[in-house]
């Protein structure tokens, strides 16, 4: 259980970045891993990968569909292929052929997918993936994951090697605070953890709301508001037990989400308690519709994706 | 095997298509029918394959790109005895393995599943280089319509396949001169195919026949002895091939023979196996 203190640790790193690292790390181990890029390596943070084993890098240059082709033909030929590139290219350029290429046959394909939503920042919105994980989450048979922080990121992609089968995993390109430091830290794909208990409100939250949602609970408590948070690492298959009994105990759901309310972890969360609990659900992410350029700091905050806007938004579900 | 025996079979091959396509009341035979003698001459004479262990580690592989053209594909593998001629029959049918595009899991002998055009060749592609990273001496081979390269990934593909030099790699562009809406030329030309292909970095070899095995044979022959650049194989082909009615006809890329259609089709087939036997 993480301490509410722990949002406010200091220690800062992006997910993209514990993504070359793990890869560098298991690339030790096992030399049937392989790494393609689409002429990003700088940007997703494979370069180190790359560094430490250039015949197991390809670059497929600025072409990712083919390079989703090339992963396929990889994994048929028993290597472990991560294919990296910014989440907009990689699940939204690429989509038809990961569908088709790796989804139908169920390949061995990792798809390590960065810049991710908003905290893409300065970009702006051609580049600011909201979509991916509901685009990866309709493909029968892929994995969905979107770590926290650096120590989820790292447990993600050796989950993902460890896995038969095709996954994806979303990394952000702003540095995030590192929750999940803890001597009792596991990881388990399809597996959410209660970083928070509380009895008044769950908060379910993926990627960098998690840190937001911690930071909102602890505004919620000077409020008296009990809010547990659950940080759900695994989109698809999701964790809907540990949804559900948190629903049945609080009796209201808010979903956080660095994405679009629609088709992301919202979704996936108010497919789970229609069925089996129906709850009332506050949705909180990018509300249909775009981003715009601006720093990360600056976006999460004008989009209510940071601490304080999930503190709001919840106050304001609640009321 | 011999240009006679390659002829017969490819014969029977065309009429596996016919009878497929047939039942299914739907499917694609022109395309089918123009590479029956490609089909044919891969799985019966170039790769090596085991049809009782077909995914023996050091086989060649097969990509079909041009994935809608699986009748070809399934009454080759019937017929080389990887599963019953006799299930050409429940192609398209709820419940069979035969799906209208390949499906890898369930047919015995498909590299790969397809059906997405300009796809397959990247996922060949991404298998010559697994195997000239593990040091395996397989050759993949893919087959692409002449349509199909109006898709942009074939050209990504091919950048990569000429730039990583991957000469364990034989593409096929299957020039029958027909696509779905009509002429390639006119629909919007990919011509001059040769050039392209030859500006990507690959070996090009215009097989001027696609039916005729001798020309065949040396093409693929040309291909296997080729170091250090991919090879394309630009094989001119008659669409329909085989069947008098369907031959040059762009209204027989996707559609099936009725009853007396049929009857037509496989009297022009037996007449062929008469003059060959």
């Amino acid at each position: 259980m993480a301490d509410v203190k722990t949002s406010k640790v200091v220690s800062k790193v992006a997910t993209r970045e514990s993504y070359g690292n793990a890869l560098v790390e298991i690339g030790k181990e096992n030399p049937n891993l392989v790494v393609l890029d689409a002429d990003l390596a700088a940007a997703t943070k494979t370069g180190v990968f790359k560094k430490a084993f250039p015949e197991r890098h390809i670059d497929c240059g600025i072409a990712e569909c083919n390079m989703t082709g090339i992963a396929a033909g990889l994994s048929l030929t028993g290597k472990i292929p991560f294919m990296s590139s910014f989440a907009m290219f990689a699940a939204g350029r690429a989509f038809e052929q990961v569908r088709n290429s790796i989804g139908y046959p169920h390949l061995n394909v990792k798809i390590g997918a960065t810049h991710a939503g908003i905290t893409v920042g300065e970009d702006g919105a051609s580049h600011q993936c909201n979509e991916d994980i509901a685009l990866m989450r309709t493909i029968p048979g892929m994995v969905v994951m979107c770590p926290a922080d650096d120590v989820e990121a790292k447990a993600a992609v050796r989950a993902a090697v460890e896995y038969e089968g095709p996954v994806y995993i979303r990394f952000g390109r702003a540095a995030v605070p590192v929750i999940n430091d803890r001597p009792d830290y596991k990881f388990e794909i399809g597996k959410g953890t209660v970083v928070r208990e509380g009895t008044d409100v769950t908060i379910v939250a993926t990627g960098i709301c998690v840190d937001s949602a911690l930071g909102a609970a602890e505004m919620l408590e000077k409020d008296g508001i009990s809010a547990e948070v659950i940080n759900i690492c695994t989109i698809k298959p999701l964790d809907e037990e540990i949804i559900i009994n948190s629903a049945k105990k609080t009796g209201k759901v808010v979903t956080a989400e660095e994405h679009s309310v629609i088709g992301g972890l919202g979704s996936a969360v108010c497919d789970a308690l229609c069925k089996s609990y129906p709850t009332p659900v506050c949705k909180i992410g990018m509300q249909d519709t775009f981003g715009e350029s601006g720093s990360a700091a600056a976006l999460v905050e004008k989009y209510k994706l940071d601490a304080k806007g999930v503190y709001e938004q919840v106050k304001t579900f609640l009321a | 095997m011999t240009n006679l025996e390659l002829q017969k079979m490819a014969n029977e091959v065309r009429k596996g298509i016919v009878t497929g396509v047939h039942a299914a009341k739907a499917g694609h035979p022109g395309g089918s029918l123009s590479a029956a003698d490609i089909y044919t001459y891969l799985y019966f004479e170039e790769m090596n394959i085991d049809p009782k262990d077909p995914k023996k580690a050091d086989r060649d592989r097969f990509v079909l790109s041009k994935g809608h053209t699986a009748p070809g594909l399934y009454s080759t593998l019937a017929n080389r005895g990887y599963f019953p001629v006799e299930d050409l029959v429940t192609l398209r049918k709820l419940g069979s393995y035969l799906q209208g595009h390949p499906c890898m899991q369930h047919v015995p002998g498909v590299d790969m599943s397809s059906g997405s055009l300009g796809q397959g060749i990247s996922v060949a592609c991404g298998i010559a280089l697994g195997a000239k990273m593990s040091n395996a001496d397989y050759r993949v081979y893919t087959l692409l319509g002449d349509g199909e390269i109006e898709e942009g990934q074939v050209w990504e593909a091919s950048m990569f396949a000429g730039h990583r030099k991957l000469d364990n790699l034989c593409v096929i562009v299957d020039n029958n001169g027909l696509q779905i809406d009509g002429k390639i030329e006119d629909v919007c030309s990919p011509y001059p195919i040769d050039k392209k292909f030859e500006a990507f970095n690959f070996h090009v070899i215009n097989l001027a026949d696609a039916h005729d095995f001798d020309q065949i044979r040396a093409a693929f022959k040309e291909a296997r002895e080729t170091k250090g650049m991919p090879t394309a194989i630009i094989a001119h082909s008659l669409k329909g091939k085989g069947v008098s009615f369907m031959e040059g006809s762009v209204d027989w890329h996707g559609k099936a023979p009725n009853d007396e259609e049929y009857a037509v089709a496989m009297a022009d087939l037996e007449k062929i196996a008469q003059q060959l036997a």
